[in-house]
């Protein structure tokens, strides 16, 4: 699971329409090609200034699972592939990286077979060899990354690899041939969406020597066109650029304008707003303070990026837990929601788009479906309260006890003490208990907490319907007692789980069939009502007035490479 | 001595006669009164439950129709504010994030911080009175173990316990038995805040004890084999009583405090309830677009806090003959 730092943006429609209609147009990065060395003459130089209330741990790319720095590192490492550095849907497409070109799929979808670029070097001046490969592929599990035994399990070896990290080999499974310059990964079984998972950070190639534990703040070598000389968690990060860069694929990792990048830590969002208003920092992770979101749209327009992601606020609802055991019982909860209120607690109808399915929309698979509404079709209208009131009459739970836990977060708070006021119209007798941010997802995940119905939000890791459905809902993503149980709702329905499985084989070999059963898991799903979506998120970026050539990436949102300052 | 020229009376002739105090304990009187009336206000003016969100209502302010959370009119659409003060019956003051009345929920606030800050005030003076009475005057042994347990307590800065013993019961919830008490219970404010002070009274009341046990009234009672709990009781508590007097109303200003920072951290009252510290909470988020919201209730704790000091200064003139003297001298 990917946490954002901090809540997103959004977009008024014609923005939003235009934004995608332009992605759509111009896309792939190839149209600017002829103009980038122009631009780059032009451009080139100068110190782009980032600033974050906070870091976000540490800065070994095989192990943090923090959007924050995933931005980093989409601009300082590299995998054999991964996502085009483009804007809209181009941006998730998977193009080579360190490799010359994509995959030799065999072997009934289960033999990847790599070619590596040659000349490429790290930021330390070695070169990048099979080798290196190699051994960041054990390295993966050395370290325990946070998904090697859900993502990578099916590499031929990780069985004894997640047994004995320590003395990982992956024996069978990442077969390196320096003469021929190919790395073969063999696994277990095909996996549609192996390739998506390689292009995340966590497969970085980084050189064979290093240390097979948490790299903490020292910085890893680099392979991209900035690497990080310093990072000190209480005051500051630094990038500057790879000395042994050269631009290899455009599409992949293009060469940065800046020459330095200064990520500051320590403003409080109030002081970063300003900061970025008056110029003296360049970009803030953190979400703007709703408080200052109407000086944005009104004086500050033209600083302000809105995009939307693949990303939604949810709620979970315990399926083994009275009330929401009852399918009624959740049913009710979607209808009794009114969405729209949830979306202006979140900065208004421009950050968020009400929603009542599971999959967002722009993922494959997507077709609009919403029945908890009145006047049930496609849309989210206004919530319906009577029809609620009687699915709880209905289920026999009516003068239940019921608690929402949500974070201590001024926005979801908000939200829960607005869920709330919905439980007690609905029937329920119900109380809120707010929580630290910072444990807000380990706590409602571990079932030993019994949370009956918890706020949260979930982004993708990577644009596959199955983030959403598999990873949320399935069987296999339920841990009883672990905090690390992803999912909340402690749902677990075989036949879905088989239909799912079913549309991730059919994705070998028909992608559009894959997508229509998606989307009648989607619709299965939603019926079954395990979580209530409420709305899609929006990002909101603001950049200062002397940034030029903004540009989002839909999974790792601002490109810093692409940014320049002069 | 007439009855007239007892202490007590001498004390209330010369607290009547400090105007400072009197406007003080007026004001008091007048902000506890307000409180009282918080459901009447809420239901016959404000017209409106101050514990429920009406974030899709509207209400009519000078003839035109205008709703409770308006979205902020800029090109982008980014933000939106709760109504503003329409200093009329409804909304008096405006709305708060939730489209609640704020007016009301500060009347219902204020209920929650002075019964919060009352109630400790009558368990730590208890306590402090306790402990610092059987330890001054039996000394020995129980003196140690009670000073000892001060010691303890006093060893932790005041907020960090109170806000430690908070997150804890408040997370988990207090079981006593068959007794629980959840996260919205206001025993558990009043429990923890009645507890971190004690030995600031405590230590005093125990100082003055000592020096009072050596005294010749108590010293000739003892001699004649008056049991001790008569002594503590007829002899002891009315001589430390002026100064628990003393530190009621300055006690209470700090509980009024402490129970405004915890609900502040959202570690207090809990939602939907309301303090005047969930409310300063609340309005942080509006504090550029509605400052009402977190400075009404700021004003309130201020106006609070200011008549406790003074009343407090009051009484102890009053009840200190040898500030009279000073002031004779």
């Amino acid at each position: 699971m990917l946490h954002p730092a901090l809540g997103d943006q959004p977009i008024p429609a014609v923005r939003l329409t235009f934004a995608l209609l332009l992605s759509l147009l111009t896309c792939t990065g190839h149209a600017e090609a002829p103009d980038r060395a122009a631009l780059m003459r032009a451009h080139r130089g100068g110190e782009l200034h980032l600033t974050a209330y906070q870091p976000a741990g540490t800065i070994d790319p095989q192990i943090n699972y923090i959007a924050d720095f995933w931005q980093i590192y989409f601009v300082t490492q590299d995998g054999l592939v991964t996502f085009r550095k483009a804007e809209g849907a181009d941006g998730l497409q998977i193009v080579p990286d360190l490799a010359e070109a994509l995959p030799d799929i065999t072997d009934d979808g289960r033999t990847y077979t790599f070619h590596l670029r040659q000349n490429l070097k790290f930021s330390t001046g070695q070169p990048i060899t099979v080798a290196d490969v190699v051994a960041s592929y054990r390295r993966m599990f050395k370290v325990l990354g946070p998904n090697v035994g859900s993502w990578y399990n099916i590499i031929v070896g990780a069985d004894g690899c997640l047994k004995n990290p320590a003395t990982c080999t992956l024996d069978g499974g990442v077969v390196g041939d320096p003469a021929a310059g190919t790395v073969t990964i063999h696994l277990t079984h095909a996996d549609s969406e192996f390739a998506q998972k390689i292009a995340l950070p966590f497969a970085s190639i980084l050189p064979a020597d290093t240390p097979p534990h948490d790299l903490g703040t020292t910085p890893p070598a680099a392979t991209g066109p900035y690497m990080i000389q310093s990072y000190d968690p209480v005051r500051d990060m630094v990038l500057v650029r790879n000395p042994y860069f050269h631009q290899w694929s455009e599409a992949a990792q293009p060469d940065g304008f800046a020459d330095r990048i200064h990520y500051r830590y320590g403003l409080q969002a109030e002081s970063e707003v300003s900061a970025v208003e008056n110029g003296s920092q360049d970009w803030m992770s953190d979400p703007p303070p709703l408080d200052r979101l109407a000086e944005i749209g009104g004086s500050y327009t033209s600083l302000a990026h809105i995009h939307p992601l693949l990303a939604y606020y949810y709620l979970m609802l315990n399926t083994r837990l009275p009330p929401f055991d009852k399918v009624e019982a959740r049913r009710a909860m979607a209808f009794a929601v009114n969405r729209k209120v949830t979306v202006n607690l979140y900065g208004g109808p421009a950050l968020g788009t009400p929603i009542c399915q599971l999959l967002p929309k722009g993922l494959a698979g997507y077709a609009p479906y919403c029945p908890y509404t009145k006047n049930p079709g496609e849309a989210w209208s206004a919530p319906d309260l009577a029809q609620a009131r009687a699915l709880v009459k209905a289920s026999g739970t009516a003068g239940m006890k019921v608690t929402i836990v949500c974070s201590d977060r001024e926005v979801e708070r908000a939200m829960g003490v607005y869920l709330q006021s919905v439980l007690s119209d609905i029937g329920y007798d119900a109380s809120v208990h707010s929580i630290s941010y910072n444990i807000r997802d380990p706590y409602m995940e571990n079932s030993s907490n019994h949370v009956q119905v918890g706020l949260t939000d979930w982004y993708q890791d990577y644009p596959s319907p199955s983030d959403f459905l598999n990873v949320l809902l399935s069987c296999a993503s339920f841990h009883p007692g672990s905090d690390a149980s992803i999912n909340m709702s402690e749902f677990c329905d075989p036949a879905i789980d088989a239909d799912m499985q079913q549309a991730m084989t059919t994705a070998l070999t028909d992608l559009n069939a894959a997508n229509t059963q998606w989307t009648a898991i989607d619709r299965k799903l939603t019926d079954l009502a395990p979580l209530v979506t409420l709305f899609q998120i929006n990002k909101l970026d603001l950049v200062s007035a002397r940034v030029g050539h903004f540009r989002s990436s839909p999974l790792f949102h601002f490109i810093f490479s692409e940014a320049w300052v002069r | 001595m007439t009855a007239r020229d007892s202490p007590w009376n001498v004390a209330f002739s010369r607290l009547a006669g400090d105007r400072a105090a009197m406007a003080s304990l007026i004001g008091l009187f007048l902000i506890v009164l307000a409180c009282a009336l918080a459901p009447f206000y809420a239901r016959f003016v404000a017209h409106s439950d101050p514990f429920r969100p009406n974030l899709d209502g509207s209400i009519v302010v000078g003839g035109h129709t205008e709703d409770i959370l308006q979205a902020a009119q800029n090109p982008l659409h980014l933000g939106s504010a709760p109504i503003g003060p329409t200093w009329g019956g409804q909304y008096l003051l405006g709305a708060d994030g939730q489209g609640r009345d704020v007016a009301a929920r500060l009347l219902y606030g204020g209920r929650n911080s002075l019964l919060i800050a009352g109630a400790a005030t009558v368990i730590c003076l208890f306590l402090a009175a306790v402990v610092g009475i059987v330890a001054g005057f039996l000394g020995g042994w129980v003196d140690q173990v009670f000073s000892r347990l001060l010691d303890i307590l006093w060893a932790f800065p005041v907020y960090l316990l109170a806000i430690s013993l908070s997150v804890v019961l408040i997370s988990s919830s207090l079981h006593i038995g068959p007794i629980t008490l959840g996260a919205n219970s206001l025993l558990l404010p009043i429990g923890i805040i009645g507890i971190v002070y004690v030995p600031y009274v405590a230590r005093p009341v125990r100082g003055h004890v000592l020096t009072l046990a050596q005294s010749d009234f108590v010293l000739a009672a003892t001699g004649l084999g008056v049991p001790n709990r008569r002594i503590l009781v007829r002899d002891i508590l009315p001589n430390v009583a002026p100064t628990l007097i003393v530190f009621a109303p300055l006690v209470m200003a700090l509980n009024l405090l402490t129970e405004s920072a915890l609900s502040f951290l959202q570690i207090g009252v809990q939602p939907p309830a309301a303090s005047w510290g969930t409310i300063i909470a609340d309005g942080q988020t509006l504090i550029y677009s509605r400052p009402l919201v977190a400075v009404a209730p700021g004003l309130a704790i201020i106006a609070t806090v200011l008549c406790l000091n003074v009343l407090g200064d009051g009484l102890r003139d009053a009840l200190d003959p040898r500030a009279k003297l000073r002031v004779r001298a």
